[in-house]
C-alpha cells in the first residue's frame, strides 16, 4: 500500500489540512500536496483506465511527464478534462473524477478490449474499418466515438478570465532548477534584463530531492540563497508556476502562467499567456527519467525511481512498503537509499547491467544490507490493480524465471533523457550521445535568428549534464555564452563548485529481458497513455513503417496528451532495433509546442464575451438598438438589418420598410460607407488609374459613380466619387471596403507611383451619414431649413455644403434606391442629434428608418449591383453590363490590360440578367441554372447562377439577378433552377431593372 | 447645432487595478506632407508654436501639440472647438504647397488609463515594451491594441492617453476595463 509517513515531506504544511473528493469519495491532504501525492497518501493508487485496453493505471511519475494520472477536474464552469494529478496543486474543495472508465474505475467493462488485445494490434483501425464502406458511418464511427477519448468536454461556459501579457527581455531562462538558477545568477552580472521562469511552484528542481553539496553546503541552502539574491536584483524577473510553452522564430516565446489553478475562484485571471520577445533564450529544462520496458510495467505500483524519491522527500509519501528497484544506471540507487533510510524495505536492486563490477553505489547498497542482483531483470510483474510481486530473470535471455520476489512497488529507471523540446521547437538539432544513451542538443546546430546567429543556448541536464557539479559548470558556461550572443560581457568570477559523486556508466536497456518472447513483449508498455507496446512498434517495423514519423502515426506512439515524454526514446530504440539500424539513423519525431497542453482560455486571452471581437458602432448605434434593430454583421460593423416593431415578423418589417421608402420617406444610417480623401496635383490622374471611369473630367460640386478593379481586371469595389475642389476628391467605398481600398490606394502610391503628388486619408469615421430617401425626402429637408435642396440648386449627382436644421452638413444628391434621395454627412459627434432631428422633421411625411435588407431590395428592384453579391472576385464589370462605366478614352486604368485578355472577352462569360419566376416565387439564393447534357464528371451542365434574389414588396413577386450564359441575348427565354427537395424554379430572363426603368423617380 | 457628443459620453471604469475613462472630444488634425520641408515646418511652427516631432515621438503637453504618425504624417492635437480655425490656419500657411490637412476630431475616441499598474494594463493588450526604461515620456506609439489599431503616449508616469477609431470606442473601453480588473496586476515593472 502507499501511505503517508508521520515525518518528512519538505513541501508540506502539516498544520493545514485540505479536503477534496476523488470519484465522489472524500479524502484529505495537506497544503503543499499535489493531487497525486495526496491520493497516494490515501492509498489511492489506481487513478485511471488506459485509452485502448482500459487497463488499470496508477501514477508513474511525479511531474509534467505523467501519462496515466489524468482526471476530469472541477464542476460546472470550472470543469476541465485531462488535468495531470502530478502537476495539480491541492486546494480545499478540489473535486476530481477519473477518466475513461465505465461504469466505474474499479470495475470497467471496456477491459474486455484488453482480452482482445491480440486482435487489436497497431494499425487495427486502419485495417479493419476500411470495408465495407457504409459500416464506417453507421457502425464503426459511433462505436469508436463512444469508447474513445480521455476526458469529457466541458458543458458550461468557462467561469474564469484569462489574459495575455507582452514582455521583453534580453535573456530568458526557462527552468528554475539549479541550472536555471545558476545561469540567471551568472547572467545577471552582465546587467542584461534577465527573466527566469519555472513551471512548478518551487525553485531548485530535483536537486533538492537528490541532495549533494555546493561550496560545502547542502544544495537546498544554495537554492534558497540564490533565489534570494536574484529576487533582490532589479534586472532580474522571477516567476514560478510559469511554463515555457514554446519557442518560436526571432526569440519569441510563449510563457504559460497558472495564476489561480491552486486558488480557484479568487479574484483575477486564472491563466496568463506571456508573449515574450527575448534577445536570447537559455533552456534549462532538465531531464526526464525513462521507464524500462518489461512485461507488466504498467501495473499500478510500478513507478519511475526518481518519482518514488520525490514522493518520499517532498510529500512524506511512500508508494509501497516493499519496493524492488530495477535499473540500468546508478541514479536509481538513490531511491533505494532514500527508501531504506526511511525505514522501508528494499528486497532487491535488479541492476540489468551485465558487466557491473564493484561500484561505489553497489558498495553503498550492500553496506545497507540491500541485495544487488547484477545482470538481472524483471521477467514479469504480478498483480492486476496493484503490484503483488515480480518474477526475476536474467537480462540476457528470453525471460526464464530464476526467482520471485513479493513486493508492492517497483521503482524503475531506464536512464534519463534531456528535455530537448524547447531547443527543438524552432529548429535546434540533436545528436545521439552513445555513452549516456540519449539525444542531446547539438550546440553547432542551434535555432538561428535573423542574422544566422544562434538564439537558444542549453544549460544543465537539458544539455546532457546530469551530475550536480557538471550542471553548475554547464549553466555558468551557458549563461556566459548566451550573454556574449547579445553583446553582454560577464567578468570572470568564481562559480559555485559542487562535490563530485563517482557514478558507473549506464548500459542501455531497451527491452527487458533482452530476448523477451512475444508474450512478454506484448505486455511491455512503451506509451502508457495511448496503450502502445513493444510488440506494436515491432509490428509496424515488420509492416514496412521505417520512418519514425510513419511508425508514430501508425502505432499512435507519442500522440497522446503527454506527446510521448516517457515513450519517445524507448519507442524509437525498439524501432531501430527492429529495423537493424543505429538509433541516430532513426532519429526522433518532431517536437512541437506547447511543451505540455495549455488551456484554450489562455490562448484566447481577453478575447471572450463582450470583447471576443471588436464590434464597430456608428454614432446612431444605440438609437437603432432601442428601436428594434435586428442586427446584421457587415465587416466588423453591426448594421440594422431591419427595425422590427412589436408583433412584427422580420420579413414583414423589411417589406414595410421597402414600401414606406418607395411611398413616403425612409432613413438609412449610411455612416459605415467608406470615405477616403484623395488630394494633390496628381489626384485626377491617380483616380483615373484607380477607377475604370474618367474621374479627371468630373467638375467640382459633382458626383460620379465609379468602379474599381484589381490589376487582374476583377471588380473589387464601387461607390460615388465627389470632387471637392480641383485637387481634392472624396471617394465613397463599400462598408467592408473602406480599409481595404485605402490600403490599395496607399500601396499603389507607395510602390508604383511614388513620385505622384497625391495624399490619401481615410475619414470614414469623421462623418455620420444619413440617407434621406423617398418621394418626401426634399420636403423633410426643407422642413429642417437651411440650405437650398431644390432640384435647381442641388441637382441629381451633385453635392453642396451648407446647414440643415442648424447642423453643418454636406448634402449629396445620390441614390441607391431609385428614389429621390439625399445623403447628409455631418461630423460624427452630431450624428445622433441629426438623425433624431430628421426623424422628428420626417414625422409629418411618414418617415421610417430602414435597414440593410430593405436597402438590398430597393437596389435590386432597380438592378443596381452589390459588391459581394454580383461580384465574387471572378467577375469583371463587363460581365455585369457595366460597359458604360468603363472609359474607352483613357490610355490606362487598373484592370484595363487584364480585361483585354482572351478569357475576359470570351462571349461565353456568364452575363448579368434579371430573372422573373413564372410562378412569382423567390428562387433560392445561389441556385444554379441547368442546361443540356452532362460534363466530364457526369454532372448536369450549368448555364448560370443566381447572384441576388428577393421578394419584391413593390412588385409583389420574386425578383432575382443572375449571371447566365449568353444571358443578355436570351431575353424572354425561360430557364430552370433546381431548388432543394425536388423543387424546380422556372424563370424568365428579363432586363435587370425591374422598377422605374427610365429613372424618373430619382431625378425629380 | 447640437452639443457634440463623444463616442461613449464620458464612460468611466474604476475599482480595478487602474482607472479608465473616456476623455472629452479632442481637436485632431491629420497633416500629411514632406515633414522635412521648410514650408511645412514653418507652417507647423507658426500655427502650433512648436516643432514637427521626431519619429516615434510627440510634443503633446496639456492636450496640445503634435505626434509623429509616419514618415509623411503627423497628428495635431488642439482644443475641439479650435479644430476648424487651426485647420484653416494650416491650410492658409500651406497654400500652394502639396500637403493634406484634414479634420479627424470626430473620427476618434480618447481614453486615459491611470494608476501605478497602467503600464501593465497596456502591456496586456499592446505588443510594446512598456517597461519604464523602454517607454518614456515624450514617446508616441502607433500599434495594435488586441484586435484594433490604436496609438498612445504618456501623460505622466502613471497615465497613458490612448486614441482609437470612434467606432471601436466601446471595444477599446471594454478591453481596458477587462485588462484593469481587480487581482490582475502583473507585478513585473
Amino acid at each position: 500500500m502507499s501511505k503517508r509517513h508521520s515525518t518528512g515531506g519538505r513541501l508540506l504544511n502539516r498544520e493545514k489540512a485540505l479536503h477534496f473528493t476523488f470519484n465522489g469519495q472524500k479524502f484529505s491532504g495537506y497544503e503543499g500536496d499535489t493531487l497525486a501525492s495526496s491520493l497516494l497518501a490515501n492509498d489511492q493508487m489506481l487513478v485511471g483506465r488506459s485509452f485502448k485496453y482500459h487497463r488499470p493505471r496508477g501514477v508513474v511519475a511525479a511531474g509534467a511527464e505523467e501519462p496515466n494520472g489524468l482526471v476530469n477536474m472541477g464542476e460546472g464552469g470550472r470543469f476541465e478534462p485531462n488535468q495531470r494529478v502530478t502537476t495539480t496543486e491541492l486546494f480545499d474543495g478540489l473535486t476530481a473524477r477519473s477518466q475513461n472508465h465505465w461504469p466505474s474505475l474499479e470495475f470497467d467493462i471496456g477491459v474486455v478490449n484488453s482480452r482482445l488485445a491480440r486482435f487489436l494490434p497497431a494499425g487495427f483501425y486502419y485495417k479493419m474499418f476500411i470495408h465495407p464502406r457504409p459500416f464506417w458511418k453507421y457502425i464503426y464511427e459511433p462505436f469508436i466515438r463512444q469508447s474513445a477519448g480521455l476526458g469529457q468536454a466541458p458543458k458550461e461556459p468557462d467561469a474564469d478570465t484569462y489574459e495575455h501579457f507582452y514582455h521583453f527581455c534580453d535573456l530568458l531562462i526557462i527552468g528554475g532548477g539549479i541550472a536555471g538558477l545558476q545561469a540567471a545568477k551568472t547572467a545577471a552580472k552582465s546587467g542584461a534584463r534577465v527573466m527566469l521562469i519555472e513551471q512548478t511552484g518551487h525553485w531548485g528542481g530535483r536537486a533538492v530531492v537528490d541532495g549533494g553539496m555546493v561550496d560545502g553546503d547542502p544544495v537546498d541552502n544554495y537554492v534558497e540563497q540564490t533565489v534570494a539574491e536574484l529576487a533582490a536584483l532589479d534586472n532580474v524577473t522571477l516567476r514560478t508556476r510559469m511554463m515555457g510553452a514554446g519557442v518560436y522564430d526571432h526569440g519569441y516565446v510563449l510563457g504559460y502562467e497558472q495564476l489561480r489553478d491552486h486558488l480557484p475562484g479568487s479574484m483575477g485571471p486564472r491563466h496568463r499567456l506571456w508573449r515574450i520577445r527575448a534577445g536570447h533564450i537559455v533552456t534549462a529544462t532538465g531531464a526526464i527519467e525513462r521507464p524500462l520496458s518489461f512485461a507488466g510495467n504498467d501495473v499500478p505500483g510500478v513507478t519511475l525511481a526518481a518519482a518514488v524519491r520525490d514522493y518520499l522527500v517532498n510529500y512524506g509519501v511512500s508508494i509501497g512498503q516493499r519496493t524492488v528497484v530495477v535499473t540500468n544506471n546508478d541514479d536509481a540507487y538513490r531511491t533505494a537509499f532514500a527508501l531504506h533510510d526511511a525505514g522501508l524495505s528494499v528486497p532487491a536492486i535488479l541492476d540489468a547491467r551485465t558487466g557491473l563490477g564493484k561500484t561505489d553505489m553497489r558498495e553503498r547498497a550492500e553496506a545497507r544490507g540491500i541485495t544487488v542482483m547484477a545482470g538481472h531483470a524483471v521477467a514479469s510483474v504480478k498483480g492486476g490493480k496493484r503490484v503483488t510481486g515480480i518474477a526475476v530473470c536474467k537480462q540476457e535471455g528470453a525471460g526464464a524465471v530464476v526467482q520471485e520476489i513479493a513486493c508492492d512497488a517497483v521503482a524503475m529507471s531506464g536512464g534519463w533523457s534531456p528535455v530537448v523540446h524547447l531547443w527543438s521547437h524552432c529548429g535546434g538539432k540533436l545528436q545521439w550521445d552513445a555513452d549516456h544513451a540519449f539525444f542531446r542538443p547539438d550546440a553547432d546546430k542551434a535555432p538561428t535568428g535573423d542574422a544566422g546567429q544562434p538564439f537558444v543556448t542549453v544549460a544543465g541536464a537539458a544539455n546532457g549534464a546530469l551530475k550536480l557539479a557538471d550542471i553548475l559548470e554547464d549553466a555558468d558556461a551557458g549563461a556566459r555564452a548566451a550573454a556574449a550572443q547579445i553583446g553582454h560581457k560577464i567578468r570572470k568570477s568564481k562559480s559555485p563548485v559542487a562535490q563530485r559523486e563517482e557514478e558507473a556508466p549506464l548500459e542501455p536497456v531497451w527491452l527487458m529481458p533482452a530476448e523477451a518472447e512475444v508474450k512478454l513483449r506484448s505486455k511491455a508498455w512503451l506509451d502508457y497513455q495511448n496503450d502502445v507496446k513493444v510488440s506494436d512498434v515491432q509490428l509496424a517495423a515488420q509492416e514496412g513503417f521505417e520512418s519514425v514519423e510513419h511508425a508514430k502515426r501508425y502505432t499512435t506512439l507519442g500522440m497522446a496528451t503527454d506527446q510521448g515524454k516517457l515513450s519517445n526514446i524507448n519507442g524509437l530504440a525498439i524501432l531501430s532495433d527492429a529495423l537493424g539500424r543505429p538509433i541516430p539513423q532513426t532519429g526522433t519525431t518532431t517536437f512541437r509546442p506547447p511543451y505540455t497542453p495549455i488551456s484554450m482560455g489562455a490562448i484566447g486571452g481577453e478575447a471572450r464575451g463582450e470583447v471576443f471581437q471588436p464590434l464597430r458602432r456608428t454614432p446612431m448605434h444605440d438609437w437603432h438598438a432601442a428601436h428594434g434593430a435586428d442586427w446584421e454583421p457587415v465587416g466588423h460593423w453591426r448594421r440594422p438589418y431591419a427595425f422590427v416593431r412589436d408583433g412584427e415578423r422580420l420579413k414583414d418589417s423589411v417589406n414595410r420598410e421597402v414600401l414606406n421608402t418607395r411611398r413616403n420617406l425612409g432613413l438609412l444610417d449610411a455612416s459605415t460607407l467608406g470615405k477616403i480623401i484623395v488630394k494633390g496635383p496628381d489626384a485626377p490622374k491617380f483616380l483615373d488609374m484607380m477607377y475604370t471611369n474618367m474621374m479627371s473630367t468630373l467638375k467640382p460640386g459633382k458626383c460620379r459613380y465609379g468602379l474599381m478593379c484589381s490589376e487582374n481586371g476583377f471588380l473589387i469595389d464601387d461607390g460615388v466619387v465627389a470632387r471637392l475642389d480641383e485637387q481634392t476628391y472624396l471617394c465613397h467605398t463599400t462598408t467592408g471596403g473602406a480599409e481595404r481600398i485605402h490600403q490599395h490606394m496607399e500601396e499603389w502610391l507607395q510602390t508604383e507611383w511614388w513620385d505622384w503628388q497625391v495624399y490619401v486619408a481615410n475619414v470614414t469615421e469623421q462623418y455620420a451619414q444619413v440617407a434621406v430617401v423617398g418621394p418626401n425626402a426634399r420636403r423633410a429637408l426643407e422642413k429642417l431649413g437651411g440650405m437650398d435642396v431644390s432640384k435647381e440648386a442641388l441637382g441629381f449627382m451633385e453635392w453642396a455644403d451648407g446647414t440643415l436644421g442648424g447642423f453643418k452638413v454636406r448634402a449629396y444628391r445620390i441614390s441607391f434606391s431609385g428614389e429621390l434621395s439625399y445623403e447628409i454627412a455631418v461630423d460624427a459627434s452630431h450624428g445622433l442629434a441629426l438623425w433624431e432631428k430628421l426623424m422628428e422633421a420626417g414625422a409629418a411625411f411618414g418617415v421610417m428608418p430602414y435597414g440593410t435588407e430593405a436597402l438590398h431590395i430597393l437596389r435590386a428592384e432597380k438592378g443596381f449591383i452589390m459588391i459581394g453579391d454580383e461580384t465574387d472576385g471572378t467577375v469583371i464589370p463587363q460581365d455585369l453590363g457595366l460597359d458604360w462605366a468603363i472609359s474607352k478614352k483613357k490610355e490606362d486604368f487598373l484592370g484595363k490590360r487584364a480585361q483585354a485578355r482572351r478569357h475576359m472577352t470570351d462571349p461565353k462569360r456568364w452575363k448579368l440578367v434579371g430573372l422573373e419566376t413564372l410562378s412569382g416565387a423567390v428562387i433560392p439564393d445561389g441556385a444554379y441554372a441547368i442546361g443540356e447534357g452532362t460534363n466530364a464528371n457526369g454532372q448536369r451542365n450549368v448555364i448560370g447562377r443566381v447572384t441576388s434574389t428577393y421578394y419584391s414588396p413593390t412588385l409583389d413577386r420574386g425578383i432575382a439577378m443572375g449571371l447566365v450564359l449568353y444571358g443578355p441575348d436570351r431575353m424572354g427565354e425561360v430557364i430552370s433552377f433546381p431548388g432543394t427537395e425536388g423543387a424546380t424554379f422556372k424563370a424568365r430572363i428579363v432586363d435587370p431593372v425591374f422598377y422605374d426603368k427610365e429613372g424618373e423617380k430619382q431625378n425629380v | 447645432m447640437s452639443e457634440p457628443v463623444a463616442a461613449l459620453n464620458g464612460a468611466i471604469f474604476a475599482g480595478g487595478i487602474a482607472d479608465v475613462w473616456e476623455v472629452p472630444l479632442q481637436g485632431m488634425i491629420t497633416l500629411r506632407g514632406d515633414l522635412a520641408n521648410a514650408r511645412l515646418t514653418k507652417a507647423v511652427a507658426s500655427v502650433l508654436s512648436g516643432k514637427v516631432p521626431q519619429p516615434g515621438r510627440t510634443t503633446i503637453t496639456a492636450d496640445r501639440g503634435a505626434a509623429w504618425m509616419s514618415p509623411d504624417e503627423i497628428l495635431i492635437l488642439c482644443a475641439y472647438d479650435e479644430a476648424s480655425s487651426t485647420l484653416a490656419a494650416l491650410e492658409k500657411a500651406l497654400d500652394g504647397f502639396h500637403a493634406l490637412v484634414v479634420n479627424v476630431s470626430d473620427a476618434r475616441a480618447s481614453f486615459r488609463v491611470s494608476g501605478p499598474p497602467a503600464r501593465e494594463v497596456m502591456g496586456k493588450l499592446c505588443p510594446v515594451d512598456l517597461s519604464p526604461a523602454a517607454f518614456t515620456s515624450g514617446m508616441f506609439r502607433r500599434t495594435r491594441m488586441a484586435q484594433v489599431p490604436a496609438a498612445f503616449w504618456l501623460c505622466d508616469d502613471d497615465t497613458f492617453q490612448v486614441i482609437c477609431f470612434r467606432s471601436h470606442a466601446q471595444y477599446v473601453f471594454d478591453l481596458l476595463s477587462v485588462a484593469s480588473q481587480g487581482g490582475s496586476g502583473v507585478g513585473v515593472y
